[in-house]
Formats: structure tokens, sequence, C-alpha cells
């Protein structure tokens, strides 16, 4: 079995009384697409935030790419390779798409410390950008105040600072919340336009994109997880169905 | 254009300099020519708008709050003027050797500010320059304490007295290390680092997301800050040739904090213009009405934060003609 891109082994969290984690054990193949899905509730941000570092396990272990990394903070763990976007777009309201790039290029290739240089005159820097903002569809918007962006641009600017960083992982946290119908398109094409080294969890409500981007899926509920399998086993899965579709599938 | 030099032109389109900018520093070398009468109340304009701009490098860029600046400009004031009563005359190593005292002691202070909420950092700030205040006053063998302390100063380069016998040099020494700190903080702001600190400034949740580490950041730029407000107290003591314990006093960090409101924050220049502002005002009108001068500087504090908190230089910068507009005040 080769090395697994991002793995939990027996994950727990309590706060106080409640068990928001209770023993996860989820393991993503490298170029994996994997979807978590779970009603609300199930603990998907606790388990989301127990993956970035921004909350520590009660018990358990997180491993990225084969290394324990469950000591590790956010930000060094962002530094080798885990990366996620915001469910809730987290942007940088006055700087614009290609100061916010160059802000994540930089900092990767280890320059914003830097005090001297000119952040928009690095060639390595701006050329990357270019290729983002492209990718993203975001060239021509490139010089606008991220604020005034139309909401779906934000959400494609949203990936875009993710994958800015060159994750090994890749966690999409509701990537196409709150989108009007008529930008879904290209957020659902940025999707399937993602690098296939990445290796990708995607946490979602909305079943139509979860069907269609993801290869695998995880159901978790009230902090366990129900079962993981392919999105026909899931869909056919009894249970997923009572507790997914509720009294639908009572009906 | 094509899309790559758009996108080089855009993000270094605050680098550039703009006739209008360049005209402001001119402006300043001739009221110091055509004005000499005033070259003391320049001097002191001078002074502040450095003291402002430092303010400015961590309230406009970092977000950090500071009700204590007076005390790197306190360690300024008085690192300068205790090397020059022992023995180090010459103006421009003192005010570099004071500018570094003060920059170590914001280093060393930074850390106590990436705790807490605005109100902590407040508190930690005020605290400080009090307890610095203090010392100043109780260790009166170096400082002379109550008393102040006196010293005499070589020419610049042996040729140009500062201090009230070269007043018009005093106001030329502020400008030309007013000049070189604001070029050398243009670039800093310009920078990678400069952007980082925007970042952390709009979404610290985000910026950390992306690698970017805040505490040293904001350790760095206080450091910077510190060292500015030293050199602009150390500038307050050299062309005055004399210190006494109000350069720690709360209402220089008050008063600071204000010219960098009125002027506003976030482009370097808001420290200088709101410095010209508040001291022109202060000159105005505490000649007309002594006594009630601070009313209208009240007044107008108050109209400028409520009334949509749009800083005064942008106003006047949308006034130029396209093409005499800067870049850094974009």
């Amino acid at each position: 079995m080769s090395e697994a891109a991002l793995e939990t082994r027996g994950l727990v969290r309590r706060f106080g009384g409640l068990v928001a984690t209770d023993n996860v054990s989820l393991r993503l193949e490298p170029g994996a697409r994997h979807a978590l899905i779970g009603p609300n509730g199930a603990g998907k941000t606790t388990l989301v935030n127990l993956l970035t570092g921004i909350l520590k396990p009660t018990a358990g272990a997180v491993l990225l790419e084969g290394r324990d990394v469950s000591a590790l903070s956010a930000n060094a763990r962002v530094r080798r390779g885990l990366c996620r976007t915001f469910q809730i777009n987290q942007l940088f309201p006055a700087m614009t798409p290609a100061e916010s790039l160059c802000l994540a290029v930089g900092e990767r290739l280890g320059r914003g410390g830097s005090w001297l240089g000119l952040a928009g005159a690095d060639g390595a820097i701006l050329g990357e950008v270019e290729d983002l903002l492209r990718r993203f569809d975001l060239l021509a918007v490139m010089d606008q105040p991220t604020h005034k962006l139309a909401y779906g641009k934000q959400r494609l600017l949203e990936i875009a600072l993710a994958l800015a960083r060159r994750p090994r992982v890749l966690l999409l946290d509701e990537p196409a919340a709150g989108v009007p119908e008529g930008e879904r398109a290209d957020i659902l094409a940025a999707l399937a336009a993602l690098p296939a080294d990445v290796t990708i969890l995607l946490i979602e409500h909305d079943m139509d994109l979860v069907f269609r981007f993801a290869t695998r899926i995880s159901v978790l509920v009230a902090g366990r997880l129900l079962m993981e399998g392919s999105p026909a086993e899931v869909a056919a899965d009894p249970r997923v169905r009572e507790v997914y579709l509720g009294a639908d599938a009572h009906g | 254009m094509s899309e790559a030099a758009r996108l080089s032109a855009h993000l270094t389109r605050g680098a550039r300099w703009g006739l209008g900018e360049i005209a402001f520093w001119l402006l300043i070398v001739a009221l110091i020519f055509l004005v000499p009468s005033r070259a003391l109340l320049i001097n002191e304009i001078l002074i502040a708008g450095l003291f402002a701009m430092s303010l400015d490098l961590i309230l406009g860029y970092a977000g950090i709050i500071s009700l204590g600046h007076a005390a790197f400009f306190g360690i300024g004031a008085y690192g300068a003027a205790i090397l020059a009563s022992r023995g180090i005359h010459d103006p421009i190593l003192g005010l570099i050797l004071a500018s570094l005292l003060a920059g170590f002691l914001g280093l060393a202070t930074a850390p106590l500010l990436l705790r807490g909420s605005d109100l902590t950092r407040l508190m930690v700030t005020l605290g400080i320059c009090l307890m610095l205040g203090e010392l100043a006053n109780r260790n009166s063998w170096a400082t002379g304490g109550a008393d102040g302390l006196n010293f005499e100063l070589t020419p610049i380069f042996g040729l140009l007295p500062i201090g009230f016998t070269g007043q018009r040099n005093a106001a030329l020494y502020s400008l030309v290390v007013l000049f070189l700190l604001f070029v050398l903080a243009r670039r800093i702001v310009q920078s990678p680092f400069g952007l980082s600190l925007r970042a952390l400034k709009e979404n610290r949740l985000r910026a950390g997301a992306l690698g970017v580490s805040a505490p040293h950041r904001l350790i760095v730029i206080y450091a910077i800050s510190a060292t500015y407000a030293g050199a602009a107290g150390a500038l307050v003591a050299q062309t005055t040739q004399i210190v006494s314990l109000d350069v720690f006093d709360f209402h220089r960090s008050a008063d600071v904090l204000l010219m960098l409101i009125i002027g506003g924050t976030g482009y370097l220049y808001g420290g200088i213009i709101g410095a010209a502002l508040f001291i022109a005002i202060k000159d105005g009108l505490s000649t007309a009405t002594p006594e009630y001068w601070e009313f209208w500087i009240g007044l107008l504090l108050v109209a400028l934060v409520l009334g949509g908190r749009e800083r005064i230089g942008a106003r006047l910068h949308a006034l130029l003609p396209r093409r005499l507009r800067g870049g850094s005040a974009a």
C-alpha cells in the first residue's frame, strides 16, 4: 500500500462532555478526489480544524504524507503543503486579486519577509500570478479591489489563493456555497481543472457537486464515520439515505 | 498592453514617483529658503511629521494602535542628548545611535503587543511610556532629571551649525532625515514584507492560512517604527540642544495620534500633512485665541472621524490632474 497523502488515525476531539469528533480514521490516496459529507452538526468543521491545526486533537493523530503533523501549528502545516479554502470567503477586501496572489506566491517562495525588494517586480512571482489569474478567469478584474468583485469571482479567488501555495493536499470547504446559479458553472469548471496530482478533500453540502467531483465519499454523522465508499455505494446505502435525506427516505 | 505588462504595471504602480509628490518635497525646500523667519516652525512640523509617519507604519500599515509612542520619541531624544553630553558631539552619529537604541527598545517590547485586544495594546504602550518617563526623572545623574539636559553639538560635516544659531540649517537637517526615512519607508511598504503587513491587517486568518507568520512580521515593523520615532526624538533634541522630561509626556503620544488621524493613515504622507495642519492650526489659533485653540482641533477631529473617515490628503490628491498624481497615495 502506498503512503497516504493525508491520513487520520483514531482522531478524537472532545469539548467538555461533547464528543465532536469520535474516533475518525480517514485515508486519502495521493491525487484523490475525496468528499466528506454529513448533515448539519455532524462535526465537519471540527474535523477540518483538526486537520488544519486550528484545533489540537484530544487523542489520535493527523499524518501528512506519512509524517505525524499532530503537534505542528496551522502555519507549519501550510508550509508542509496542507492548504484550505474557507466556506465563508476569507479574502483581503481592499487588495486586488493580483496583489493577493502576489502575496500568496511570494510567501510560498519565502520572499515575504524581504523588505527592500519590490513586491510586483519579481519575474518568477509575476509569471505565476499571471498564470493563476488566467486559469481562474480573473485577468479582467485583477486590478479591482476584491470587495468589488462579483461573488462568483470572489469564490474563484478563494480557491486560486490556496492553489498559489502549491499545496500537496487541499481542503475545499463548500467551494460553491452561496454562489448564484449563473456563476456556478465557473466554479465547477475551476474544480474540474485543479491539478491532478493535488490531493483534494471536498467538504460539501451540495450533493450534485459531490457526485460530479468525488471518486470516494466519506459520510460523517454525529462525529463518527458512518461509511466510506464510491459515489454509487454511498448513494445506494440505506443508512446514508436515512440520516442524510431524513424524512424523505422514510416517505 | 499585454496581460503581463498590465499586471506588472498594476503591481508596481505604488512605486512610481508622481509629479505631485516631487512638487510636495520641492515646496518644503522652497519654504525653508523663502520664509527663513518661520524655519523654527517648519522644523517643528518636519519632526512631528516624521514622528507621525512612524506611528503610521504600525497603525496604518499593521493595525497596531499605540498611546505610548512617545516612549521611543523620548528614548531617541535622551539618547541623542546623553551621547552628546558624554563626548559624541557629531549630530549624525548621535542621531543614528539614538534611533537604533529606540529601535532595540521597540524590538524588546513588541512581543508584549502580540496578544490581547486593542485595549491591551493601548494600556501596554501607555504603561511602558509612563515607566520610561519616570526612569528618566529618577536617574537625574544621566538625564538631568527635572532640570533637563543641555549639550553641545559640532556643526554637521564641520560646516553647518544647527540649533538656535542655525535655524535654517536645523530645518534642512530635519528635512533631509525625514526625506531619507520617507524613501526607505516607501520601499518598505511596497516590498513583499509591506504587502504581507497589509494582508495581516485586512484578514489575519487568511494571511495565516497562506503561511504568513504574524508575530515575526509585526515585531519587525514595530521595531522599524520605534527606530523612526527615535529619530524624530533625536532631531528634536539636537535642533533645540536641550531635552527635558516632557518628551515622554502623554500629550505627545496623543498629539501624534491626532496628527496622523487628521492627515490620514496608511499612505505615509498622512503624518506629514497632519502634522502641518495640526501645528499650523495650533500656531494660528493660539495667537488668535490662546486659551481656546484646542476647541477647534477637537471639533475638527470629531468632524473628521465621523464624517466618512476620508483622509484629507486623499481629497487634496483627487483635486490634482491625473498625470500629476503619484502612485503611493493611490
